[in-house]
């Protein structure tokens, strides 16, 4: 793998060991998940010991140590989407998928996950995918909605 | 722009600014907050930018006649959206896409206005022209939202022209540091993240606290599942936050700051970079600011995304870029916070709450709300509710005005009972809600004032579900640190699955209650130490539903999936086939134009049939 973009995220910052997180988000941006040798990589920048990498790679929910699909489908579990019917809109996607939350399809095109509040709880139950988001959702409309992703387009 | 050497500088600007916008010059306020923009409202702004130029009306500096086009915060009337609103008058849109552009533009030449696309009072059935008139807003009282939707929040100038950093030239001319926290405290302020500890009394400790170096933190992690106030204020007046933070940088003798904003957040996150790169351009930050002694500067940290972290000593931990998780205190994190230097955190709310204050006086503020609990607080009102939306009220209100006045009750069916406080927060029923809300009030009765989600329920709501939902998120972003919260939620969201799968037992109630008694006490921070409201408020309030599901294995709001089924009512029934062809088990049969049946052992009760039937004929039992 390539170091240089990594070089290029880690310039963004003073190279102390507080910046571990902010690095790791870009991280997560650029590859849609952290590498391993990535993480080695830091580790030595930064002086931050792999262990303690991890701790925080595995702590926070916006870190994923397995590849991401084309898209992500982020199911709103906040309250709000909760009493208006997030469960059995989470429950048709992984039907509809095949897979369950934090897996990702076969076929490299979703991965499945869910948040518990996106505070667009008027729009509920809502269902964010590839960045989009898709309110007042209902299991009827998923598939269409899924076909137009399916497609390549939003 | 060039640098403010002064506060005299500032007065000098905001004098020119008031010279060259003329206050009533019309103007189209287009709300891009994120609940209006994932309804299309960029969409529209961009139709409203095309149309105004095609028609030569554009330019802030052109003649009479003109118009501007203003992108603006959240609004707050989410359920509406996107909503648009023609000022000065306040001609309120809702629901407003982008084929009806032209003919407001049209309305706007000639004076009128488009009625087809007015708000309808629910209750009256007239239309309502004027968005103070609408009930949503009416009963509000909007101080700290009283600029988002009237300034752009990406232009310091709009903020300026408002009456922006006036308080931060009265405190910087007239008032020391010892005078800003006199005033703080007598205004009765207290913290608005949750736990509403009186703000003065922290900015004092903090003032008191020895340390050369001293911080001061923006709490924007948001955690709480339907509570999205902060991200509004962050992303429709970013500038209120940050005019906060440095009266209390002034106040403390901080140095440095650092918003801590969630990273599923991105519009605040992108509104608070460009405020604070605008605020330093004209010294507002940096060193000598407005020519002053003091110099602070503030920076941007993106949260994680765990919840826990909302919790002080988390956040900092987070900042210092290790994992989460609390630690005890004493110390506060005002004598010995970020690398162990004092730091003064506060809430978004509490933050921009300063200006206001500082502008208007202690003796102003204390006068609103109740005896303990002073100024406004905003909620944001959601689930089984019709008018979804945020709600600036002043402390005291009762929880029925709230839900009915302003949110117009539940779209179908009866009120239930409102939770407040998110996940540590508890739900009150109905029979309570004319209780006022305050800190001390909603603790009384087994919740929290929280950061100000409040969820409706109605019927359809079952609340031994909901107890097992905000269980399981807690479960879910429990640090792990204390046995009690790590060990004793999981058995708790254990026994709470299985009465909802029918697995529930006598006494499993009485071990609900002793379970939460220990997580609430042996845990260390407040996740665990309020992680069990939401079970015991229900049991409380809601024993028979509990029961209901021990000993009768019985739903009886319909939700719980292993005790309900699904069947289609014969009468009822017209044989469209439409449930038919959409059920994914291929479960239901049937003839055309005759009553269908669902076959149960097929059945995953994915509630499709519920959602396509046009007759109402599908039925929950």
């Amino acid at each position: 793998m390539e170091m240089a973009e990594v070089e290029e995220i880690l310039g963004r910052y003073e190279g102390e060991p507080g910046d571990l997180i902010p690095v790791l988000q870009d991280v997560q941006e650029r590859y849609h998940y952290l590498p391993e040798e990535v993480l080695r990589y830091i580790s030595g920048r930064l002086h931050v010991p792999l262990s303690q990498i991890y701790h925080v790679a595995t702590f926070y929910n916006a870190f994923s140590l397995q590849p991401k699909g084309k898209y992500t489908i982020s199911v709103c579990m906040g309250t709000a989407c909760h009493v208006r019917g997030a469960p059995t809109i989470l429950e048709s996607l992984q039907r509809i998928l095949g897979i369950r939350p934090g897996e990702t399809t076969p076929d490299g095109m979703f991965s499945l996950e869910t948040v518990h509040c996106l505070g667009a709880c008027a729009l509920g139950p809502l269902v964010v995918i590839g960045g989009d988001y898709h309110g007042r959702m209902t299991p009827t409309k998923l598939d269409a909605v899924l076909r137009r992703y399916r497609k390549g387009g939003g | 722009m060039s640098r403010l050497e002064s506060t005299a500088d500032l007065e000098a600007l905001r004098r020119r600014l008031a010279h060259e916008r003329d206050p009533n010059r019309r103007y189209i306020a287009v709300c891009c907050g994120t609940g209006c923009t994932a309804s299309g409202s960029r969409d529209v702004l961009a139709a409203f930018k095309e149309e105004i130029e095609r028609r030569g009306l554009s330019g802030r500096m052109e003649a009479e006649g003109r118009v501007d086009l203003r992108r603006t915060g959240c609004h707050g009337f989410c359920e509406q959206g996107p909503l648009v609103v023609v000022r000065p008058e306040g001609i309120f849109y809702r629901r407003v896409k982008v084929e009806d552009v032209p003919e407001i533009v049209d309305a706007l030449e000639s004076g009128g206005v488009v009625e087809r696309l007015l708000y309808v009072d629910p209750t009256t059935g007239e239309r309502v022209v004027k968005e103070e008139d609408v009930p949503f807003y009416r009963h509000q009282q909007r101080l700290l939202l009283a600029n988002n939707g009237r300034i752009d929040p990406t232009d310091i100038m709009d903020y300026i022209a408002v009456g922006g950093y006036r308080a931060l030239s009265k405190v910087l001319d007239e008032m020391g540091p010892e005078d800003v926290i006199r005033e703080i405290k007598d205004s009765g302020l207290r913290g608005r993240g949750g736990a509403g500890f009186p703000t003065g009394i922290k900015w004092e400790l903090c003032r008191k606290s020895k340390g050369d170096f001293k911080y001061v933190l923006c709490n924007a992690d948001e955690g709480d599942p339907g509570a999205f106030m902060d991200r509004s204020l962050l992303e429709g007046n970013p500038h209120s936050v940050l005019e906060g933070m440095i009266i209390g940088a002034y106040a403390v003798g901080a140095r440095e700051g650092v918003v801590y904003v969630r990273n599923e957040y991105p519009l605040a996150v992108e509104h608070m970079s460009i405020a604070i790169e605008q605020a330093r351009g004209l010294g507002l930050l940096g060193e000598n600011i407005l020519g002053s002694e003091m110099s602070f500067d503030v920076r941007i940290n993106r949260g994680g995304g765990a919840f826990v972290c909302g919790e002080e000593t988390a956040l900092i931990a987070s900042v210092e870029g290790r994992a989460g998780e609390p630690r005890p205190r004493p110390p506060y994190p005002a004598e010995r916070g970020l690398w162990g230097r004092p730091t003064l955190i506060n809430n978004v709310k509490t933050w921009a709450s300063v200006p206001i204050i500082i502008n208007n006086g202690a003796d102003w503020f204390s006068k609103i709300g109740t005896k303990t609990s002073k100024g406004t607080m905003i909620f944001s009102l959601v689930g089984k509710v019709k008018n979804t939306g945020l709600v600036e009220v002043p402390m005291g209100i009762t929880l029925r005005q709230l839900v009915y006045d302003i949110g117009g009750g539940a779209p179908d069916g009866e009120v239930k009972a409102v939770q407040t406080g998110g996940p540590s927060g508890g739900c009150i029923p109905r029979e309570l809600m004319d209780i006022p809300v305050d800190y001390e009030r909603l603790a009384e009765v087994g919740s929290i004032m929280g950061s100000g989600g409040m969820i409706v329920m109605d019927e359809r709501t079952c609340m031994v579900d909901v107890a097992k939902y905000f269980v399981s998120i807690l479960e879910d972003e429990s640090c792990g640190k204390c046995t009690s919260c790590r060990e004793g939620l999981r058995q708790m969201r254990k026994i709470l699955t299985d009465i909802t799968e029918g697995r529930g037992k006598e006494g499993d109630i009485e071990l609900l209650e002793e379970l939460a008694e220990v997580v609430a006490d042996a845990s260390l921070c407040a996740l665990g130490g309020t992680a069990p409201n939401p079970v015991l408020s229900t049991i409380k309030y809601f024993r028979e539903e509990y029961e209901a599901h021990i000993r009768e294995k019985r739903c009886p709001a319909g939700v719980c999936r292993a005790l309900i089924r699904y069947t289609i009512l014969e009468d009822v029934c017209t044989g469209c086939g439409l449930c038919r062809r959409n059920c994914p088990q291929g479960a239901i049969s049937g003839e055309p134009k005759k009553p269908h049946k669902i076959d149960q052992d097929k059945c995953i009760k994915c509630g499709i049939c519920l959602d396509v039937c046009r007759f109402g004929a599908v039925k929950v039992e």
